[in-house]
């Protein structure tokens, strides 16, 4: 029999819907819970979308990989003569530096679509919406994944090693990922009701790049590097940068960090609640 | 008991990206029976006005009415899509829809890839994705198209696979929009007879519709939409006769 490999499942039988009382919070709740406990969609939906974009292509996500091999040797040559830095001392940073960068800085970009690239499925199948902001997170932990060897070459190469502090790494990974997340969510919202956040949001990630340390190290700022972890951008790069190739990171970049996320969680949050219910009509 | 409750249902569907002023003028002077201002000043398209109805379990309910009353619009907040802007919707049981069959298909992943897929879309483990392969690739009768990306189907293998697909599962509420009509006339033979054992099997039927044959044929209530609201509500041929 067909069906019997597909029981019934013991969803909630009873949905009640009332606009007079919306139960907000509850529903949102259930909505992260529902999403987080099925990854292995968002997963496979993330798996399919770096498959699709790379279809026929010879390297395929590979080209990722390559590009910023170029970047990174190209950037390493350049910027290590104009800061008078000898190449085995720039180059780890440099490798680093823009790894993360590209990270964070395509997250940001990609968040503004996770909820709009979406709308054919989130108009026909009720779906957590969890579920599409995790598939924005996964798509770009994938296609990170592709650049890492690149580390461990450059390591080989520079013949330079990080210390013991470089299980820290792990929790400065999971923070950017819980940061990617609520930023999916977030931005993902407002870039659905209002069309122009994403060009806003684009130039925002450009200007960043140059006012953060990415390409120079944050030594240069001299004094004023103590203002450094305002910047959100740098104290959230910091956490995994600093255990690979600085040799750990202040305790104040890892306050700020966690401070950022919690900030963002919060608003990601309020406003997921409050306007769960629109994103239907937004999309 | 699987019951459908909707009390002064009421869906708005707000046009955002309206430009000028001057053009947002001209629409709400030109047709006043469904566009409308909100409280904070926004253009909103009445989709659904004041639904109030009670289906109860065995009962098959047709939704007749011209293209854009509502039917559709109807069978997605059923289904859990739109959240009402007022009024109160309370559904027990287990929902399956119908509505979209190409929702959530992947054109460059193989037939079998989606119907994985389209396990983890319902909820269901990967293992039982898997086992669910199977059964869907003979159902559809694609054969070795089962392992080739969808992108390079025929029409009618697509829909035959998206039949197939979809009437995996055994809800309580069944949400049907009237797509299933497509299909080779073999398949149909078939899809028919699934469909059949589908429609028996659940408590609940809601069916939207344009073809009074299988209104007659399948249905045992009809509810009429008109621009949004309920203007007829009763046995089959009451409503049909009515028209």
């Amino acid at each position: 029999m067909l069906d019997a490999t597909l029981p019934r499942k013991a969803s909630p039988p009873v949905q009640l819907r009332d606009a007079a009382r919306p139960r907000r919070r509850a529903v949102a709740m259930e909505d992260l819970a529902t999403g987080l406990r099925r990854w292995r969609l968002p997963a496979a939906l993330a798996r399919l979308d770096i498959r699709n974009r790379y279809r026929g292509s010879v390297l395929g996500p590979f080209w990722l990989t390559l590009s910023t091999a170029v970047m990174v040797v190209g950037l390493g040559f350049l910027y290590s003569s104009l800061f008078k830095l000898t190449l085995a001392d720039y180059l780890p940073f440099i490798a680093v530096s823009l790894i993360v960068w590209t990270l964070i800085s395509q997250t940001v970009t990609d968040a503004c679509t996770s909820l709009t690239s979406a709308e054919g499925i989130i108009r026909q199948l009720p779906l957590p919406f969890t579920v599409h902001a995790l598939r924005c997170v996964f798509r770009n932990a994938l296609i990170t994944a592709h650049s890492l060897p690149l580390v461990f070459l450059v390591f080989l190469a520079t013949g330079t090693l990080p210390g013991p502090e470089v299980v820290l790494l792990i929790p400065g990974l999971a923070l950017i990922a819980v940061n990617a997340f609520f930023v999916a969510l977030f931005l993902g919202m407002l870039c659905a009701r209002f069309r122009d956040i994403a060009p806003i949001v684009s130039s925002v990630m450009q200007l960043a790049f140059f006012m953060s340390p990415v390409i120079w190290k944050p030594e240069l700022l001299g004094e004023r590097a103590v203002w450094l972890p305002l910047n959100p951008f740098y104290a959230l790069m910091e956490t995994v940068r600093g255990p690979l190739v600085e040799g750990g990171v202040p305790g104040i970049v890892w306050l700020a960090a966690v401070l950022y996320t919690l900030l963002i969680g919060t608003a990601a949050l309020a406003f997921f609640v409050r306007f769960r219910g629109r994103i239907a009509f937004w999309v | 008991m699987p019951h459908i409750l909707a009390e002064a249902l009421t869906i708005e569907f707000p046009l955002y990206h309206m430009g000028a002023r001057s053009l947002k003028k001209r629409i709400l002077a030109k047709s006043p029976i469904r566009l409308r201002q909100d409280d904070s000043n926004r253009v909103v398209v009445s989709a659904l006005r004041d639904l109030s109805f009670r289906i109860d379990r065995g009962e098959r309910v047709a939704l007749v009415g011209r293209n854009g009353a509502g039917k559709t619009t109807l069978l997605r907040t059923l289904a859990g899509v739109y959240e009402p802007v007022k009024g109160r919707l309370e559904i027990e049981g287990q929902i399956g829809s119908l509505i979209d069959p190409s929702a959530g298909m992947d054109m460059e992943s193989t037939g079998r890839e989606n119907i994985v897929l389209r396990g983890l879309f319902r909820g269901l483990s990967e293992a039982e994705s898997e086992a669910m392969a199977d059964s869907v690739g003979v159902f559809s009768g694609l054969g070795e198209f089962l392992d080739v990306p969808v992108r390079t189907y025929s029409a009618g293998m697509q829909v035959r696979l998206s039949f197939a697909m979809a009437t995996m599962m055994e809800p309580e509420v069944l949400l049907m929009d009237e797509w299933f009509l497509a299909g080779d006339a073999d398949f149909m033979a078939k899809a028919r007879e699934r469909l059949a054992r589908l429609v028996t099997g659940a408590d609940i039927l809601v069916l939207a519709t344009h073809d009074m044959a299988v209104v007659r044929e399948w249905c045992t209530r009809a509810i009429r939409l008109e621009s949004g609201r309920i203007v007829a509500d009763g046995p089959v041929e009451e409503v049909l006769e009515a028209a």
